[in-house]
Parts: structure tokens; C-alpha cells; sequence
């Protein structure tokens, strides 16, 4: 046991620090479409300096960093107060999904340009009646001579105004069981037959969309993984989702729980015994969720397969980051609940944690079931 | 980084538990908690295998093991709330190499003498008929108690005792052993935490109601899935405090409250959901649920409860926000 950074791993964090020191991604703009293209521009930054895709192998153009290093990337992005690169979703999902099922081509077309953020992509997953059960989804695929023609209707599909490709989940056989009868498509977004609605969440933005589709088509060639193979496919990128992303969260919510703790400090909040418990046991939560992923990390490292620890940080994050911006307008005051502050959105931002991703629900069924063996629940 | 045991703490943790899964199991445990005994022949087999000693120096006559291999140690026994008097020994220990002694690690490494450390005024395990009870007072100073009186304290798997004054020998302020002791506690909290969640899961699996087993049901599913939570992440608190203990001292106080804070509350949670997952069986005395949970109950309480450790928490981390904005 030795929770001090290796030689390696201190080298590249020293660097990527340097780095970041000397490319500052400066202020954050206001209003989506700025903030957007200020993401964009930080990514092709990233990437002229060789830090866009780190945990990708360097024969597609990436780092080839371990695990560790990767969530020693997401960190320091955290802490240096820079934003998730634009092509986020291109990068952690569609990326290492064409890595395993594309063909060669596939590879070479699609890879260079989720790098460079030449081209953004989104997922085409959830639909109005497929959340949870997503393999009950309705979206279908027809083949039509070279083309499937697609029709349906997905939704939560962020980024998808400035995205050039969607990675899209359709039905392909309606008579096969519903795990079986699924395709997986790379779908371009910018045809007709894709229309794209923003969906306005609590908060009063648009960070998501819904996808209406009639009719898109998508050549034969565009399918990835064979048809009928969408679901294995589909788990591919489900299982990338969580990777790295969490240590950029956790450190955002330890920048956080700070300022709670240096605003209670100022005000004398912090002799009042009750906030004193509260902001401590927001401590511990942000500490054991630190702790708890490395360790998650150490034992794929270690053994080539995860152990409990990585599905359990997921439902500890969202929880305490609702706990903590709940705590935050009796700290702060009513700035907090104030339209329009960083505050208030954050605390309406976070009721979202706890169901993006997977429900809290859903993860308690998934680690009763695949850790604790418990026989399948009845739904 | 590596937060993993490593192969020499694996096949520490792996010989203990088929040891006491050998030697301590749930028989064996009822017999001695019911007859308020020890297990002395188990405590003698213990002591030949150095067990007291695994954190002593050896210069003292023990092994020289870091503070990691003493918590697993302390998991498997909490895993086993087996009937010996380690705990108390082990602590003991601690506050004595933090106070500078010659005279009692020795003994006390190869098990020739028992031991204990507790606050005045609180329960005690393993003080009665330790050879030495190590005793603090609220500003911290430790001496050697020279009276103890013996309570029968809900868990009866060991020996508890409560001292009301200091004794006439002081040992000065041990509070780095302290911190030490607390997270050996939490390590055992973390033991009776997965023999909870491990005997929970096995029963629900089994026990079936409405035609299939009762694990199938979501409530029961998600319940086992929270305790899951609570254990492993009372391990990831408490193997980090274990390892800053020998490696950055300087983190040890605030890593130590997190891990006894979390579980404290935590452990006797996860103790309370394996007996309502056993349902009204749980409840009876044969079901045996009840001994870990006891366990829980006086380890929460020992060395200061979860909202003390909170406090203090907040005071360490107030301090350090005060500095750096300075």
C-alpha cells in the first residue's frame, strides 16, 4: 500500500500542471454559445498540446496514460479551474467504443476529428419511454438498399446542437428479444431528418436537447459492431461513462466544500456546532469518495478487473453534491437562492446527479446484483 | 499510487481469516460471550503467532509491522468478534511507545502481559484483569490506572472495565497514540461491517417469502447495497488514516476522526440493517445477529463518538482554510 504518486505518475502530473500553468484557459464566458466555443477552442488547445485524448492508446493519436494518470488529468483540469474539453462525449465514449468495435476504416475516419474537436458528437441513447429499461427502446432502423432509414425520438441528448455525429441506439429486429434486436449506428446529424429541440431543464437552461427523427438515413457502412449487436456495443460506451469524469466531479466539489468552509470561517458560522457537523461530515463524504475511487483504480491496476469500489463513488458524489449546495444558502445566504447565481444553479443543477447516468435506484439494483449476487429483482 | 494491500498484507489478512474462521466461529464465540470468558486457548495461539506484538518494534520483541498490518489484523478479529483480549492489548501498545516505555512492550508484544486504553470514566474493553490499563483524562495526559472496576457492558464477547480517576503513575500526553488507537477501532468497526453485510446477504438470499427469496425484492436489495456503501467506504477511510500513520504523520489526526466519525455512525447502522434484514429471527438471541451489532455499540461509543470526531474535524479543517488564506 503506498498512496503517494509513483516517479512516472509525479512526472506527468508535474508536467501537465506546467502545462496548464502556462496555457490558462481563462475566464468563463456567459451564454451557451460562447461557453461553447470557448470549451471548443480549450480542447484544440489541449490537443496542440497533446493533452486532449490522454488515455487514448498513442497509436490513435493519444497519451497512452494509465488510469491513475488519467484520473491525475481530470484532477488537475478540476483544480486549475479549467472546463471539460467540448468533445467530452466524443472523447470518453465515442471514442474508445470505435476503438473496440470499429473497423478499420471507422477508426481512421472518425478518431482524428473527436481529438481535434473538429467534430462533437452525442449520444442517442435514453428515449421518452427507454430510461432505465433502456434496451426497451422504439427508435427504428429500416435497411433500404445501402441506408438504414431511422425513425423515432431520443432525448437528454446534450451538446446535440453542436454535434456532427450522434452515436444512436436503434432497433433493427423487431421480432428478436429486445437485448437482441438492437444496432448501433454513427449517425450524422447535420441531414433533414434529425431535428433538434432544446429541453429546458429546472434550472432555466437548455443544456439538454430532444432529437426528433424521421427518416435520417445512415449508410450501411456507418453501423458499428454488425447488426444486431447494438447492446454489447451500447454497454461498451455505458461503461466507459464513469471513467475519469468522477475525479473532475470530485474536485469540483472539494473546491466547493472549501469555500462553504472559508465563508462559514468569516462569518463565525463555523463555531455553530451544527454547521460544524454538517460541513464535517460533507468532508468525510468528499474525502471517502476521493479515496474510495482511487482505490477502485489501484484494483483494476492491480488485478485486471474492478472491484465494488467504482459503482459505489457514482451514488456517494451525487448525494453529497446535493447535500452540500442544500447546506449552501444558510452559509452564504439568499444569494444562494437568488436567480441567476452560481449558487442557486448549483443547487438546482445537482437534483439532476442523482439521475443522469443512472438513477441512484438503478445503482443500488446493479451493485445488489453484480457485487452482492442477490438474485435479480422483480422491476 | 497503489491503494491496495500488498502481498505480504494479503497473506497476513488471508491467514487470519482462515485461522479464526477455524478456530472462532459462531459456536465458539457463543460459548465465551455467554460465559463472559475469553478464549484463552485462542489468545495463546494468537500470542504465539506474535499477533499482540505484529505493530511493536523489535526492538521491543515484536514484529515491526506498520500500522496497516495491525488494522488488518483488528478487521479479521472485529469480523470474527472473536473473545480475546486483543484489542485492548494492541491499544495499550500504542499509547506506551507513544509515552517512550521500555518496560511494557515486551510484555506485552509477546502476550506474557494484557493490556488496555480507554478514557476515564468510559467503558474499557479488556480492562479488566489487564496487567496495564492506560487511562486519559479530558486534557489529554495519560497515566497508569491503579482501579478498575469491572461492567458487564452489552457486549459480553470481552471484558469490560471503567476506571474513575488517574493512577498515581502519569505517562505525560500520548496523543499521537491515540489517533493510532482510533483508527485500529475503526478497522475493527470495519471487520464487524462486512460480517454483517456477509451474514445479511447470505440470509436474504435463502429466506424466501412470497414464493421467492426475499433478496429479490428492491427494498431488501437496496439496503444491503447502502451497507455495502457504509463498509467499504469505512475501508477506504480507514486503510488511508492506517497508512498516513507510518507515512505522513502529519495527516494522521484528521484521516484518524474520519475514519472513527464514519464508522461509528456507520457501524452501527450496518450492524442494526443485518438484523432487520433477518427479519423477526434477527431479533432472537440464536440468530446470533446480535453480537456484532453490540460490538458496534461499544466501538462507536469508545474513544469518542462519530459527532466528537466531527468536531473536530471541522476545527482541523477551519484551522487549515484560516492558514492558507493567510
Amino acid at each position: 500500500m503506498d498512496l503517494t504518486f509513483t516517479e512516472s505518475e509525479t512526472a506527468f502530473r508535474d508536467e501537465l500542471r506546467d502545462w496548464l500553468e502556462a496555457n490558462p484557459p481563462g475566464a468563463e464566458p456567459t451564454g451557451e454559445d460562447d461557453n461553447y466555443a470557448w470549451r471548443r477552442d480549450w480542447q484544440r488547445r489541449l490537443h496542440e498540446g497533446g493533452w486532449a485524448g490522454v488515455h487514448w492508446p498513442t497509436e490513435y493519436g493519444g497519451r497512452g496514460a494509465s488510469l491513475m494518470e488519467t484520473a491525475i488529468f481530470f484532477e488537475e483540469l478540476g483544480k486549475a479551474a479549467a472546463p471539460l474539453p467540448a468533445n467530452v462525449l466524443g472523447l470518453l465514449l465515442a471514442g474508445p467504443t470505435i476503438m473496440i468495435w470499429g473497423t478499420d476504416e471507422q477508426k481512421e475516419r472518425y478518431l482524428p476529428p473527436i481529438l481535434s474537436a473538429e467534430e462533437i458528437w452525442c449520444q442517442g441513447f435514453s428515449e421518452p419511454e427507454a430510461g432505465s429499461d433502456l434496451a426497451g427502446l422504439k427508435t427504428r432502423a429500416v435497411r433500404d438498399g445501402d441506408d438504414w432509414v431511422i425513425t423515432g425520438q431520443k432525448v437528454w441528448t446534450s451538446g446535440a446542437q453542436y454535434s456532427k455525429w450522434c452515436m444512436l441506439v436503434a432497433r433493427t429486429d423487431f421480432d428478436a428479444p429486445k437485448h437482441k434486436g438492437l444496432s448501433y449506428f454513427l449517425m450524422d446529424m447535420e441531414q433533414p431528418g434529425v431535428q433538434v429541440v432544446p429541453l429546458r431543464q429546472i434550472t432555466g437552461d437548455p443544456e439538454f436537447n430532444e432529437l426528433f427523427i424521421e427518416e435520417a438515413r445512415v449508410p450501411h457502412e456507418n453501423l458499428l459492431g454488425g447488426e444486431g449487436n447494438g447492446w454489447k456495443v451500447a454497454l461498451t460506451t455505458l461503461m466507459n461513462e464513469r471513467a475519469g469524469l468522477g475525479f473532475f466531479l470530485q474536485v469540483r466539489l472539494r473546491q466547493m466544500l472549501d469555500e462553504l468552509y472559508d465563508e462559514a470561517g468569516r462569518s463565525g458560522a463555523l463555531d455553530d456546532p451544527r454547521v460544524a457537523d454538517a460541513l464535517a461530515d460533507l468532508h468525510i463524504r468528499t474525502e471517502i469518495l476521493r479515496l474510495t475511487a482511487y482505490r477502485g483504480l489501484s484494483v483494476i491496476e492491480q488485478y485486471g478487473q474492478p472491484g465494488p469500489e467504482g459503482s459505489l463513488v457514482k451514488w456517494l458524489w451525487s448525494e453529497t453534491n446535493q447535500m452540500l449546495t442544500q447546506l449552501a444558502p444558510g452559509l452564504v445566504g439568499t444569494d444562494a437562492l437568488t436567480a441567476g447565481t452560481r449558487w442557486s444553479y448549483e443547487l438546482l443543477r445537482a437534483r439532476g446527479n442523482t439521475i443522469e447516468g443512472g438513477t441512484t435506484e438503478i445503482l443500488k439494483n446493479i451493485v445488489a446484483e453484480r457485487v452482492l449476487s442477490l438474485p435479480r429483482a422483480g422491476r | 499510487m497503489r491503494f491496495t494491500l500488498s502481498d505480504d498484507q494479503n497473506e497476513i489478512k488471508r491467514t487470519a481469516k482462515d485461522l479464526l474462521a477455524a478456530r472462532a466461529g459462531v459456536a465458539a464465540l457463543r460459548e465465551h460471550a455467554e460465559g463472559a470468558k475469553y478464549d484463552d486457548a485462542l489468545w495463546k495461539e494468537l500470542c504465539e503467532l506474535g499477533w499482540p506484538g505484529i505493530a511493536i518494534g523489535e526492538d521491543h520483541g515484536g514484529q515491526g509491522l506498520g500500522l496497516v498490518e495491525l488494522c488488518v489484523l483488528a478487521e479479521e478479529l472485529g469480523y470474527a468478534c472473536a473473545a480475546v483480549p486483543f484489542l485492548g492489548t494492541a491499544l495499550a501498545a500504542l499509547a506506551l511507545e507513544a509515552a517512550g516505555d521500555t518496560e511494557w512492550l515486551p510484555k506485552l508484544a509477546s502476550g506474557e502481559a494484557r493490556g488496555a486504553l480507554g478514557r476515564i470514566g468510559d467503558l474499557i474493553p479488556d480492562a479488566v484483569d489487564a496487567d496495564v490499563v492506560v487511562v486519559v483524562d479530558g486534557d489529554g495526559n495519560a497515566s497508569i490506572a491503579d482501579d478498575v472496576e469491572a461492567v458487564d457492558a452489552i457486549d459480553s464477547s470481552r471484558r469490560y472495565g471503567r476506571v474513575n480517576s488517574p493512577g498515581a503513575t502519569s505517562l505525560g500526553d500520548v496523543s499521537a497514540g491515540l489517533d493510532r488507537a482510533l483508527v485500529v477501532v475503526a478497522a475493527e468497526i470495519v471487520g464487524v461491517m462486512q460480517r454483517s453485510l456477509d451474514m445479511a446477504v447470505e440470509y436474504v438470499k435463502e429466506r424466501k417469502q412470497f414464493g421467492v427469496p426475499v433478496g429479490t425484492f428492491q427494498s431488501v436489495q437496496h439496503k444491503a447495497a447502502q451497507m455495502l456503501l457504509d463498509t467499504e467506504g469505512g475501508r477506504s477511510a480507514t486503510y488511508f488514516a492506517a497508512w498516513t500513520a507510518d507515512a505522513q504523520p502529519e495527516r494522521l489526526s484528521s484521516a484518524a476522526a474520519m475514519a472513527k466519525a464514519w464508522t461509528s455512525d456507520r457501524g452501527r447502522e450496518t450492524t442494526g440493517s443485518n438484523i432487520q434484514l433477518h427479519g423477526g429471527i434477527g431479533f432472537t438471541w440464536e440468530a446470533d445477529a446480535h453480537w456484532w451489532y453490540k460490538r458496534a455499540q461499544l466501538d462507536a461509543a469508545f474513544l469518542g463518538g462519530a459527532g466528537e470526531h466531527r468536531a473536530r474535524i471541522s476545527q482541523l479543517v477551519g484551522a487549515e482554510r484560516a492558514g492558507a488564506a493567510a
